[in-house]
């Protein structure tokens, strides 16, 4: 692993393991020699309910077969499989899902090879200790946190950068699934350490991680590849129908960032203020000019959920002329008859602030919500979202059944006589949703060391055996 | 005059974690990249009138490299909690379709 190289060449299948890419794409990128092979499984992108439930957004089905084909391609060209965020959300039950998932494909295909499992998922005792310390600092904006918020958290992940890749990688693993991690840590980690400089391994990672986002014409998820060098490097698409332009990896580093220049990780920040894109080819681009600025101080960013409560929601729409133009009244109405009847039916059991109601209007407002700049309504039919978040399922189911009959016969002053307000397309009217999540962290940690927040573990896999190994 | 949604090859808005909100407006080629970006019509306070928000909770970016515009803003809801309304954010950047451009 020492041997000094003058190229690094690094294979992405695909930006999520679980969204797919095409076999022989897979097989052109290995027919250039990748160093290694890297993928990301996860994002906060589908929400805090993974974080807090625990699945996975991609079908264990579909991450098997994206799995499957990366860790045969891996071991018969023989380089590391590197597989970051797993399960979606990174915890422990996220890894120990996609482990699990791992050990099928290993028995099946009687594969042999050394696995480091990286932990992501962060002790509620040492959160608090380094809380206590004045070591958990809020990012901008940050919602408050505090030892209850800790304690009241399904899930806490901290974010790992290279340096845990790093080591598993100086271990000679040859697979490693990670929990939570940034993206482009899984790509960096390598380049890093093999001397390249860190402005070419960051920015080549954060077009990596993406796969195939960062060509001109994506028709589905695929591959993407890099050659990266001591002042340069350069990015292709495997699939020759794929095409990578100076604009187009040049745009892809505004996807999904706040800052289109300076992208923050744990150990510095990547500025692409001065990088440069040439076009080698009609479809490779050759990047230089970017740099990394080693952060002062290490830090490590955390994610987590909280259960908000249980949910139910009612689905009704309106098509009357009288009832859309006092739309807003009729809703503040319903709103005081649905609270007056909760009150009626638990009293003193259930105060009005355990529970809340949410009216969403769609054909309003119901997608911008007060973003909205359109105040006239112009639509000749509205739908009603009416939801309710309470402590229990059951109190949350009752009181959908509360929302449904006020809601049905709720008066308008044009009629006389009782009405039939709202149009049910569903029966039973309302729908149970289970608990929901919120997200209640957007911090940093400042460990003692990258790898403190980590804990590691090694296996010898061998087909239908998992021994643990030694680092 | 023309509508920004007419000149530009692709307007979006998605999360930027679930905190942020970040629209990325793109140009095909430079010269309608420079037209846009000479008129001023798009600018930091530009984008904080079209959301009601106040001019410094705008991150605003010229991009001449990929001839895009990148504006970001914090998110009115937290991403996926109760009151959100676009789990994505994919669906936000309507009212900056059709700022006027000379």
């Amino acid at each position: 692993m020492t041997e000094a190289i003058d190229e690094i060449r690094i294979l992405a299948p695909t930006g999520v393991c679980g969204s797919g890419f095409l076999e022989e794409s897979f097989e052109r990128g290995l027919a250039q020699k990748p160093h290694f092979i890297g993928c990301d499984s996860g994002s906060t992108d589908p929400g805090p309910s993974h974080l807090g439930t625990g699945h996975a957004a991609f079908p264990r089905d579909a991450v098997k077969r994206d799995l499957r084909l990366m860790l045969i391609g891996a071991r018969r060209v023989g380089v590391p499989l590197l597989v970051g965020s797993c399960g979606t959300a990174g915890g422990d039950v996220h890894l120990a899902w996609c482990y699990d998932i791992l050990k099928e494909i290993a028995v099946t295909e009687n594969l042999r090879f050394k696995l480091a499992l990286i932990h992501a998922e962060q002790d509620k005792a040492y959160l608090k200790k380094r809380f206590g310390e004045g070591r958990i600092k809020p990012l901008h904006p940050a919602p408050e946190f505090n030892a209850a918020v800790i304690d009241r958290s399904e899930c806490i992940v901290g974010m790992m950068g290279a340096e845990p890749w790093k080591r598993a990688l100086e271990a000679n693993a040859d697979v490693i699934l990670a929990g939570r991690s940034s993206d482009t840590a899984i790509f960096a980690a390598m380049p890093e350490m093999r001397g390249f400089p860190s402005g070419m391994a960051w920015h080549a990672a954060k077009i990596l991680e993406c796969g195939a986002a960062a060509v001109v014409n994506r028709k589905t998820p695929d591959c993407m590849f890099a050659w990266i060098r001591k002042d340069h490097f350069v990015i292709q698409a495997p699939d020759p129908a794929l095409r990578c332009t100076p604009q187009s990896i040049a745009s892809h580093s505004l996807y999904e960032n706040a800052d289109p220049f300076k992208l923050i990780e744990c150990s510095g920040t990547l500025d692409l203020t001065n990088s440069r894109y040439e076009a080698l080819d009609e479809r490779s681009v050759k990047v230089s000019g970017s740099t990394f600025i080693p952060a002062e101080r290490y830090t490590v960013k955390l994610e987590g959920a909280e259960k908000a409560g249980y949910q139910s929601i009612v689905i009704g729409s309106v098509r009357d002329p009288f009832i859309i133009r006092q739309i807003d009244d009729w809703t503040e109405r319903l709103t005081a008859r649905i609270h007056a009847r909760v009150k009626q039916v638990y009293g003193e059991r259930l105060p009005s602030d355990q529970y809340l109601l949410n009216i969403r209007i769609y054909g309003k407002n119901g997608t911008m919500g007060p973003l909205e700049p359109v105040k006239e309504i112009r639509s000749h039919e509205l739908c009603l979202l009416i939801e309710v978040t309470a402590p229990s399922q059951d109190i949350a189911s009752s009181i959908a059944g509360i929302i449904r009959h006020q809601g049905l016969h709720l008066p308008i002053p044009e009629w006389s006589g009782l009405i039939t307000a709202l149009a049910c397309p569903y029966n039973p009217a309302h729908l149970d949703r289970g608990p929901v999540y919120r997200f209640n962290v957007n911090h940093v940690v400042e460990p003692d060391d990258p790898y403190e927040m980590f804990r590691m573990e090694f296996l010898e896999v061998n087909g239908s055996q998992f021994a643990r190994a030694a680092a | 005059m023309t509508a920004l949604a007419e000149l530009a090859r692709l307007i979006r808005s998605k999360n930027a974690g679930p905190f942020e909100l970040t629209f990325d407006i793109m140009f095909e080629d430079a010269a309608t990249y420079e037209r846009v970006k000479r008129s001023g019509a798009v600018s930091r306070e530009a984008v904080a009138s079209r959301y009601g928000l106040p001019a410094e909770d705008v991150k605003f970016f010229y991009c001449d490299n990929a001839c895009a515009i990148k504006a970001s803003i914090p998110r009115p809801s937290v991403q996926g909690d109760l009151l959100d309304s676009d789990g994505h954010g994919g669906q936000q950047y309507a009212p900056l379709m059709d700022i006027e451009i000379p």
